[in-house]
């Protein structure tokens, strides 16, 4: 049987390009004004799990947890090179923790059936948790390895894989199935291929179709909605390019572990970090006052 | 001093109280890690608050006289889990033995460094014990929290309280109905106990059965370098960042700190850059530093810098950029070319400080508010 990797990706706000107006006045975040992109260690784990396909040969299958919207970043994940994707959508996972969060792609991850290798990035970076890779693993019972740099060696019931524990590495074995998360210094994520973009960017959910179809006709029945969707489905289908959408139902598991109820923690409040200007002194750089500028910290211990 | 418990006889039920707040003493190759000793510190405070001892998990082969350290630096109980099994850090044996002591003892907080070992293991075992985790907290205390669906009132809980969205929001979270209330907390930003010889604890063995399903990755090989820098352990930190300009510029970033018996630090636009090596980088992703000085040398001052070192005693800014954010964390300013400014320091601390030309320009020092309105100093 041929290795199957699942790939778990987050689309996330681009917190690097946090401007003035990502900011509500009520000091919420304002997610509207920053743009949505695929979480970037998240791409370092696709693209781990792509060149071990090119390796060891075998199938890839990307999973996302999110909003209708989220099917923009599994698109991206058909450019680079996924063979399947899921796109896991459901009210009733909205204000998920980590917890509740792992929970769902673990049972996604179950629903596939077998897989040799989850993989995903170390963390995302609007919750930078880093929890959910562990919890994930956890929840399916299998081994983790986390800050993942490289997969040295692999075989049919084993892995032999490089971690980057920040003043060093550590190599580590172990037996499959595993789940790693992987960092940004394992990789250069390759860029689109002109010819799988080209196919791919047909690619729609179901969600998407229907959308389509009610904007193009607002006045149409939900019967004919329903009706044409299925056509544009099944044809979407035959050339490989409907991104499944799945839903609690689909994934099972009880109600009471998902979304809101199943998360133990929650959130007091959020302030936005206002950046209170402190009174400074102001030092020219003339050698006169810099020397009074040392003088004043000499005076006062702080240098010697 | 510690006392170790006399009979450790299979773990018995304990008839220790059911409320401990508890730190992880994260150990490596047979060291204590400083994250743990911090941990001790805000514990003790928290455990206080409380009316709790503060226990202490240490987890490793051949380490028992850690525990002692461990007692010094503040816990009035350390739970040791000794055995060759756990010699290095794997995920699932420490996990298991983690999830054994609370499952036995029952503490009400269980507090991790969210160290590279503490990232890995605090999600295992909040998973599997199915409670609330939250990740990287900078400050921790002990407040009542109203639900505000069910109005009902949780007395005492632990406010964890940690940064999101890229440093942009500081964000408070609890966890009101599951125990322990369980949070990792970023290294550097807890102040490190004094230690006190005389302060007395029980030391609990403490014997986990390994099944051999939970063992089978295995460490092939850890190599370990020195940082090139302490940068927690410095006084005066010099730091520089893109305005910087070059790694060969970086030199009079070392020359400064070098004169001043200081370290060199960096920004991560100057890491990125390739000016210097990581080990340098003070902020979110690098180091957290609160040293008495920190000069930044055309840092610009993003919030992920301040992040990292805004609790600093004095800091001095040097940018040409009179608008740059790092000013308003400042205690000094100086707007100027740094190429220019640090000779004239290096040149004014060799002086020996004042010059009687100073004195008169003494004058010239002015306060200024961040709003630019000049007042006079």
């Amino acid at each position: 049987m041929p290795y199957h990797y699942v790939v778990l990706a987050k689309q996330v706000p681009d917190t690097k390009r946090v401007t003035g107006n990502a900011m509500k006045e009520d000091g919420t975040v304002n997610r509207a004004a920053l743009p949505a992109i695929y979480n970037p260690e998240d791409l370092n784990a696709l693209e781990l799990a792509i060149t071990l396909k090119e390796t060891y040969g075998g199938r890839i299958t990307v999973i996302t947890m999110g909003p209708p919207a989220a099917a923009e970043i599994l698109r991206e994940a058909y450019y680079r090179g996924a063979d399947r994707c899921i796109l896991l959508t459901d009210r009733r996972l909205a204000a998920s923790d980590t917890l509740a969060t792992s929970f769902a792609l673990s049972e996604a991850i179950r629903k596939l059936g077998h897989s040799d290798i989850v993989l995903c990035g170390r963390q995302a970076i609007d919750g930078d948790t880093a929890q959910v890779g562990p919890q994930t693993a956890e929840k399916l019972g299998i081994d983790q390895i986390s800050y993942v740099e490289a997969v040295t060696d692999l075989s049919k019931s084993s892995f032999t894989a490089r971690r980057n524990i920040g003043n060093g590495f550590e190599i580590v074995e172990g037996p499959l199935p595993v789940l790693l998360t992987v960092t940004a210094s394992a990789n250069e994520p390759r860029y689109a291929s002109a010819k799988r973009l080209m196919k791919y960017k047909k690619a729609r959910t179901q969600f998407e179709v229907v959308k389509a179809i009610k904007d193009r006709n607002p006045a149409a029945t939900d019967e004919s909605v329903k009706l044409e969707a299925k056509t544009i489905i099944d044809e979407l289908a035959c050339r490989g390019l409907v991104i499944e959408e799945w839903n609690v139902d689909t994934i099972g598991g009880k109600a009471e572990r998902f979304g809101l109820a199943g998360s133990p923690t929650q959130v007091v409040n959020i302030e936005s970090v206002v950046l209170v200007g402190r009174e400074y002194k102001q030092v020219k750089e003339h050698e006169g006052a810099l020397s009074e500028l040392v003088e004043e910290l000499k005076k006062e211990y702080i240098i010697g | 001093m510690a006392k170790k418990a006399k009979s450790q006889a299979a773990n018995t039920k304990s008839s220790r109280p059911q409320n401990e707040v508890w730190i992880y003493a994260e150990q490596s190759g047979g060291k204590l890690s400083e994250v743990g000793l911090e941990l001790l510190g805000k514990g003790r405070e928290l455990a206080h608050k409380l009316s709790a001892p503060l226990g202490a998990v240490l987890i490793g082969d051949g380490i028992m006289e850690l525990a002692n350290d461990i007692i010094a630096h503040g816990a009035d109980v350390v739970y040791v889990v000794d055995d060759p099994i756990v010699k290095d850090y794997t995920t699932r044996p420490y996990a298991l033995s983690c999830i054994s002591l609370v499952n036995e003892f029952k503490p009400q907080i269980f507090i991790i460094g969210a160290s590279v070992i503490g990232r890995d293991l605090a999600p295992r075992v909040a998973s599997s014990l199915r409670v609330g985790l939250t990740a990287d907290c900078t400050k921790l205390r002990i407040d009542d929290y109203t639900d505000p669906r069910t109005e009902k009132i949780y007395k005492n809980l632990l406010m964890q309280i940690r940064p999101a969205f890229g440093g942009n929001i500081i964000a408070t979270i609890v966890n009101p109905h599951t125990r322990p209330q369980m949070a990792t907390v970023r290294e550097g930003v807890m102040t490190m106990p004094k230690r006190n010889p005389s302060h007395r604890g029980e030391i609990i063995p403490f014997h986990v059965k390994f099944p051999s399903s939970e063992l089978k990755v295995k460490l092939v090989e850890r190599a370990v370098r020195e940082k090139k820098v302490n940068l927690k352990a410095a006084q005066i930190i010099v730091s520089g960042g893109a305005g910087v300009g070059s790694k060969e510029n970086f030199a009079l970033i070392e020359e400064l700190a070098h004169a001043l018996g200081g370290v060199v630090g960096a920004s991560r636009a100057a890491v990125d850059a390739g000016f210097i090596d990581h080990d340098h980088q003070v902020g979110q992703t690098g180091t957290t530093v609160r040293p008495k000085l920190y000069i930044a040398c055309g840092i610009s001052g993003a919030i992920q810098h301040q992040a990292g070192m805004a609790e600093s005693a004095k800091i001095i800014a040097i940018n040409t950029d009179s608008e740059a954010p790092i000013f308003k964390v400042a205690h000094y300013g100086i707007v100027g070319d740094l190429n220019v400014v640090i000779p004239r320091l290096i040149k004014a601390y060799r002086a020996g400080g004042t010059s009687t030309a100073a004195k008169i320009l003494a004058n010239e020092i002015k306060c200024v508010t961040t709003s630019g309105v000049e007042v006079n100093g």
